[in-house]
């Protein structure tokens, strides 16, 4: 295996969880809701989704546990924010702080443990082609999951009614509930949807990514797939380009360390949060003032009127 | 039936007194009910967290200090909140004042440098951290980049400076390889306030801090446009407000004081620079500030009860082998039950008759 090969894999690998995150939290902000709960839903996810798996020898449950776990804690966010009218950015940085306090608890039981990583998929001739076998044929069930999840949210917002629904609603939620659409309740699946996806990627990381839990795992990708919406302009294909971009990003500075070049290991690692910086600077600053594409209710409070 | 919000035709003052109070009983009834779950018996744990902590001078004290740079990094933050500018990278800020004012201290170490060294690292600390805030807000201001994600990044990034400060060029040479400084001298330490225990001047400076801010926010012009700004940025315009240099200044305010408590919490209880000086204190400060209400008196004293999780955590955890991590949990519960229970104070919850029914009053009622 050449090692450009062996880097495209592993940049695929540190990809994943952000575009499963970051994929999860776009059609919840095209509905208008900023939820900036997304690093405490993932963390909670691993705990999760490790304690699942470890507990049933099953990565498939435990991927099922750690989208449960992303549901539940989205739907205190929901009860929050859709039910009693709190701020959002409020209650998102509060879902956090709970999330890695709750993943510590529950997860403390599993420090150190190890299970077997998801398996990868294999086909007997295609996997064996020289270069691009192993990257298109030779993944985890999250990869191509991932790249599915991408796919159906840009049908299902560009292509079906209901996604047409959920857009007005995100950008007018007052002229959607004129219209009697059920502002809340499509809101409310939206969060739940961007729940799961952020618990999902976030079981990724000790179901896949490395086969066991450490607190505190997640180390900011949370809060760089929320970044990714913002980076994405909030289109699903711009999406999974900005989180390879961010994986390359990530992967290189590992290779970087490995080389040595007498830079410290401490300036690479901090590099992909530099990037988000920098690329949310960047991407501001190409908008200007004038240049809102969010949502236009992204963030406000909606309590319809009888 | 259904459950409906309805907003109320003006804020309830009486829920606004008894919305914290309300937030706190209900996060003790969870509690109890995970600390069951646990296996632990529940009165027994909360007399641990809750009680034990002040029935002795030494915890009490400790109390103090931890609720120190609590409360400094709280009423900055409640500068921000008010104004509607959302620094949440105050970790970071705190870390950096921590390492700018540290740098003082390495360099003076050992060489006898007189009375001025101490002041010099408070002025650098607060230094630090401001120009670590004014980052994320340059960055809003000039470029419209969202100060949420930018501040948070810029956490990460300053615990990694620190990490690799005492790693590399700041490590003690005879520390035995561990991360840290060298111990600072006594003059660039803070001094404690009595014989025993850890409690120190950077008491009396939160102390200072919240006077200046309850000054400052009823009385003077700066906080009065702060308050409008926040709560009505149409008005704020008309009066001739500028936004954008309020962004920079809340930033700046919370950052120095973050910063300050940074360099306070390393030169005093801790004494050396080293990973780990913060249990979290800048997020944790988050929930002290909306707990006191945006408000510094009720800041103080959300500060104080928050401290007390703290120390009765560490107590619940040596007495009672509970987990230290419940901490965070019961802080983060706290902090929704605060934000469900102010909801109340500008809406009710009313129970109606299902929207169906309603709906069809409605068209019968126009028709």
């Amino acid at each position: 295996m050449g090692l450009l090969e062996a880097i495209i894999i592993s940049v695929i690998a540190a990809s994943t969880p952000l575009l499963l995150a970051a994929a999860g939290e776009l059609v919840v902000e095209r509905s208008g809701v900023l939820n900036l709960g997304t690093e405490g839903m993932m963390i909670m996810g691993a705990a999760c989704g490790f304690a699942g798996a470890w507990l049933t020898g099953s990565t498939f449950i435990g991927a099922l546990f750690g989208i449960a776990a992303g549901c539940a804690l989205s739907l205190v966010f929901a009860a929050l924010t859709l039910g009693l009218a709190v701020n959002q950015v409020a209650a998102g940085l509060a879902l956090t702080i709970l999330g890695v306090g709750l993943s510590g608890l529950i997860g403390a039981g599993f420090v150190g443990e190890k299970i077997t990583p998801a398996p990868h998929l294999y086909l007997p001739v295609l996997t064996g082609i020289p270069f691009v076998g192993k990257i298109l044929f030779g993944q985890d069930g999250f990869v191509y999951f991932s790249v599915a999840l991408v796919v159906a949210i840009w049908w299902f917002l560009y292509r079906t009614r209901a996604g047409l629904v959920l857009r007005a609603i995100g950008d007018s939620h007052t002229s959607a509930h004129a219209l009697g659409y059920p502002v809340l309740k499509i809101r409310l699946l939206a969060v739940l949807f961007g729940g799961g996806c952020a618990g999902l990627g976030g079981a990724f990381l000790p179901l896949a990514y490395t086969p066991f839990f450490i607190p505190g795992m997640t180390a900011g990708r949370g809060w760089i797939a929320l970044a990714l919406v913002v980076f994405s302009s909030w289109m699903p294909g711009r999406l999974a380009a900005g989180a390879y971009l961010f994986g390359a990003v990530t992967i290189l500075q590992l290779h970087a360390q490995a080389f040595g070049l007498g830079i410290p290991s401490q300036l690479m690692s901090a590099l992909p949060y530099l990037a988000t910086v920098v690329v949310l600077v960047l991407i501001s600053r190409a908008r200007g003032s004038a240049g809102s594409v969010a949502p236009a209710s992204l963030g406000t409070v909606f309590v319809p009127d009888r | 039936m259904q459950l409906v919000l309805e907003k109320r035709a003006e804020r309830s003052t009486k829920i606004a007194i008894l919305s914290p109070l309300l937030a706190i009983a209900l996060t003790l009834v969870t509690m109890s009910i995970l600390f069951a779950i646990l296996g632990k018996n529940p009165v027994a744990a909360l007399i641990v967290y809750f009680v034990e902590p002040l029935t002795d001078s030494f915890t009490l004290m400790e109390i103090a200090v931890k609720a120190t740079p609590l409360v400094m990094i709280a009423i900055g933050l409640s500068l921000c909140y008010l104004a509607n500018v959302w620094n949440i990278g105050a970790e970071g800020q705190f870390i950096m004042g921590a390492v700018c004012g540290s740098f003082l201290a390495v360099v003076t170490n050992g060489t006898d440098a007189g009375p001025w060294v101490l002041p010099a690292m408070l002025l650098m600390g607060a230094a630090g951290g401001a120009l670590w805030a004014l980052i994320p807000a340059l960055c809003k201001v000039k470029f419209g980049a969202n100060e949420i994600l930018t501040s948070l990044m810029l956490v990460y990034v300053a615990d990694l400076i620190m990490d690799y400060l005492v790693r590399g060029p700041w490590r003690d040479p005879k520390g035995m390889n561990f991360p840290t400084t060298a111990s600072f001298d006594p003059v660039a330490t803070v001094p404690t306030l009595f014989e025993t225990g850890r409690i120190h001047w950077g008491a009396l400076v939160a102390l200072i801090v919240v006077a200046l801010a309850t000054v400052m926010l009823g009385r003077t012009i700066k906080g009065f446009e702060i308050r409008v700004v926040g709560a009505a940025p149409r008005a704020a315009r008309f009066a001739g407000f500028n936004s954008k240099r309020l962004v920079l200044f809340t930033f700046a305010v919370s950052g120095a004081l973050a910063g300050l408590a940074g360099i306070i919490e390393v030169a005093g209880p801790v004494g050396v620079l080293q990973p780990g000086i913060s249990p979290g204190y800048g997020f944790t400060a988050i929930i002290v500030a909306f707990l006191g209400r945006l408000n510094p008196v009720g800041i103080l004293i959300a500060g104080l009860f928050l401290a007390l999780t703290f120390i009765g955590g560490e107590g619940a955890q040596i007495s009672m082998k509970i987990p230290l991590d419940l901490t965070k949990v019961f802080q983060g519960i706290l902090l929704f039950y605060v934000l469900a229970c102010d909801s109340l104070i500008l809406y009710r919850i009313r129970l109606i008759a299902s929207q169906k029914k309603a709906a069809q009053g409605s068209i019968h009622g126009t028709a």
